[in-house]
């Protein structure tokens, strides 16, 4: 089959049989679990800490995202307790940055979707960052009911520092799509530990699409509640020069029968944009039967770009469905090219339809109708703010 | 009026040994309304020669000329040879995962024409060549060739010869790989065009047996980079019983 970017990764998948995880450190409050990085810890080690701009620093504030939302009838956004966010189950953090971020948050904000809910529309949640002078520590839960069926979009724009832990519960049987883009200012730096947990024979699918921000880093971890549960995470990204872009993936399966599936594609154009892509899939004991499959794929515009791309596979039973990933980072396929270009399409007009393609299949994934023709529009709006038409490869 | 002439044509190509010469000095001329058939053993650099027509990257010419009506074609990038008249319908044509076909062909359309086609008739005209080479309108929705038979790429290339109408059509082994019904089908698709008025076909093939279905004006054995000898359609006949031996053996 033809892909864009045949290219092998050079960075190489490790599978290994058991390992006793170096790659996730102990998850929990306290911060003496999670000093200040030097940057060679595994966790860290690819992220430039000093573009972090005071995200690990142990400092209070009070400052907030502007708010604005769209809450169909029946769901409920409330502020909580960090006591009450405990008691409802959220992850420990699972870093520095969450550790701080929960710490700091003065108690978290609780999106409840009721048990077997059906909404027709979309919970809307825009966050807007109002500024750099103050770090904004944040704290989310999502709660989707059992048999629930609900799409919830999360925007994050403006110009901020923001550090958040969110949790998000599925219950057994829901079916639940998260949408989150991060579309911030050049100037912005975000960190985000995401975990969401799937309840018994529940689907979730988590899209992000990270476009702007000086250093976004966002870190998602994905256990189940119980067997047959379904996990499918897409990631589309668009890396610009001097941008840090970080995606880390954990799928940590914790029962028999779970379905998990990763795909993280992505662009990079100019001097020093850099990507960054790690991928962990654990297969405990317990988790017989399951089935995993990740990719992620870097489609290289311009020179100048670098994408580490490190897909993990840890497994502790023989008895998986199946398991697998792939990793590849490359330029434009000059056969793709040439071909367009035999039927006297210009170059430049060649490029853009090959990057559309790149991402098309999996903007028709995401699934949510409406935001089809914005992402889109998000794609094409990062080809015209770079030049694709000056012809370099 | 057109006329592909091609020159004294040497071609090489990149190798771990250094560059390796494929072609040795072609020299063809296909004037508007004649076809012309090429056929030659495998590696004897048939492809080769329709690649350097096109403008394919990979392969260097360091000799001679290729011109269509008198303009310089070696001196175009490959979208300006399209643009200029030229098409070729590729043996292993390319998938690009996530183009539409109904995309591509709307924007190839546009560019040869350098205007958009009326939304009008256009999706008509699209089904319709599609459909005339066995291949329903659901095509148009699906991503370029990714996935098709090897039969139903061959009639995508058909289809958009016939969309896009070209000058002159270069058809590199269009015919292999293709059931007796679809090389009828597909034979009916290049003389739909060839009787288009003002049109050249260059068809490279391997067995005779298109040449049942698409007369050519001349015939030409190539071997080892070259043309070895050219004649009527009487030659494919003799070919046929004969086989490439005597040429492969002369050209040794
Ligand atoms: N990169 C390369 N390195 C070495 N030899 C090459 C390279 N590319 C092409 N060739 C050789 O050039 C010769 C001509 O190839 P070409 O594809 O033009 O042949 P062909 O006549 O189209 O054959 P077929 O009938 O199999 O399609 C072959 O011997 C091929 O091996
Ligand atoms: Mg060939």
């Amino acid at each position: 089959m033809t892909v864009i970017d045949e290219t092998p990764a050079a960075a190489q998948a490790v599978e290994t049989g058991k390992v006793s995880s170096h790659l996730h450190p102990e998850p929990g409050y306290d911060l003496a679990l999670h000093p200040v990085p030097t940057g060679r810890e595994e966790i860290w080690r690819f992220t430039p800490l000093k573009r972090l701009q005071g995200l690990l620093d142990d400092q209070a504030s009070d400052a907030h995202l502007s708010w604005t939302t769209q809450l169909p009838a029946g769901v409920t956004l409330t502020p909580i307790s960090g006591e009450e966010a405990r008691e409802l189950g959220e992850f420990l953090p699972f870093d520095r940055l969450a550790a701080l971020a929960v710490a700091h948050a003065g108690g978290a904000m609780l999106l409840d979707i009721p048990a077997e809910a059906e909404l027709d529309e979309p919970v809307r949640i825009d966050l807007e960052g109002t500024g750099l002078d103050q770090v904004v520590w944040g704290q989310v839960i999502v709660r989707v009911g059992r048999f629930a069926r609900a799409t919830v979009v999360i925007e994050h724009r403006g110009q901020a520092r923001y550090s958040h832990a969110t949790t998000v519960l599925v219950g057994d049987g829901a079916q639940l799509d998260l949408v989150t883009l991060n579309d911030w200012s050049d100037d912005s730096v975000h960190a985000g530990q995401v975990g969401i947990r799937v309840g018994r024979d529940a689907r979730v699918r988590a899209s992000e699409f990270t476009i702007g921000g000086d250093l976004v880093r966002t870190s998602t971890n994905v256990e189940y509640a119980g067997p047959g549960g379904d996990a499918e995470l897409l990631g589309l990204y668009f890396v610009d020069a001097g941008q840090h872009i970080e995606h880390r993936l954990f799928v940590d399966h914790t029962a028999p029968k779970t379905k998990s599936n990763v795909t993280y594609k992505g662009a990079l154009q100019g001097e020093g944009a850099r990507a960054v892509w790690i991928g962990n899939v654990l297969i405990r004991k317990v988790a017989e039967g399951i089935e995993t499959y990740e990719e992620n794929r870097n489609l290289v515009l311009t020179d100048g770009c670098q994408a580490d791309s490190v897909p993990n596979l840890e497994i502790e039973t023989g008895e998986i469905e199946g398991a697998g990933h792939a990793s590849a980072i490359g330029r434009f396929d000059d056969e793709q090219l040439f071909y367009l270009r035999s039927r006297g399409i210009e170059e430049s007009e060649a490029r853009r339809l090959v990057v559309h393609g790149f991402f098309n299949d999996l903007i028709r994934r995401v699934g949510v109708p409406e935001l089809e023709e914005r992402l889109r529009a998000v794609v094409e709006a990062e080809l015209e703010r770079h030049v694709l038409t000056d012809g370099q490869a | 009026m057109s006329t592909l002439e091609i020159k004294d044509l040497h071609v090489s190509v990149t190798t771990e040994d250094g560059p390796k010469e494929i072609l040795k000095g072609v020299t063809l001329t296909i004037k508007d309304g004649e076809t012309h058939a090429i056929m030659g053993p495998n590696g004897s650099g048939k492809s080769t020669l329709a690649y350097s027509i096109a403008g394919h990257p990979k392969y260097e010419v360091t000799g001679g000329s290729v011109t269509l009506d008198g303009e310089d074609v070696l001196a175009m990038s490959v979208d300006e040879r399209a643009r200029a008249g030229l098409f070729l319908a590729m043996q292993y044509p390319v998938e690009v995962p996530g183009v539409s076909v109904a995309n591509f062909l709307r924007t190839a359309k546009t560019a040869i024409d350098g205007e958009a086609p009326k939304l009008r008739t256009w999706v008509k005209d699209v089904n319709t060549a599609l459909g005339a080479n066995g291949l329903d309108a659901s095509f148009s929705q699906r991503s370029v060739n990714e996935g098709f038979s090897g039969g139903e790429k061959k009639r995508h290339e058909i289809a958009q010869l016939n969309l896009l109408q070209p000058k002159v059509a270069v058809l590199d082994e269009t015919d292999s790989g293709l059931d007796i019904d679809a090389l009828k089908v597909v034979s009916e698709g290049v003389n739909t065009f060839a009787q288009g008025g003002d049109k050249g076909v260059l068809l490279i093939t391997h067995y005779t047996r298109i040449l049942r279905y698409i007369k050519p004006d001349f015939v030409h054995v190539f071997v080892a980079g070259k043309v070895a000898e050219s004649g009527g359609a009487e030659l494919a006949e003799q070919l046929e019983a004969e086989g490439y031996d005597k040429y492969v053996a002369a050209a040794r």
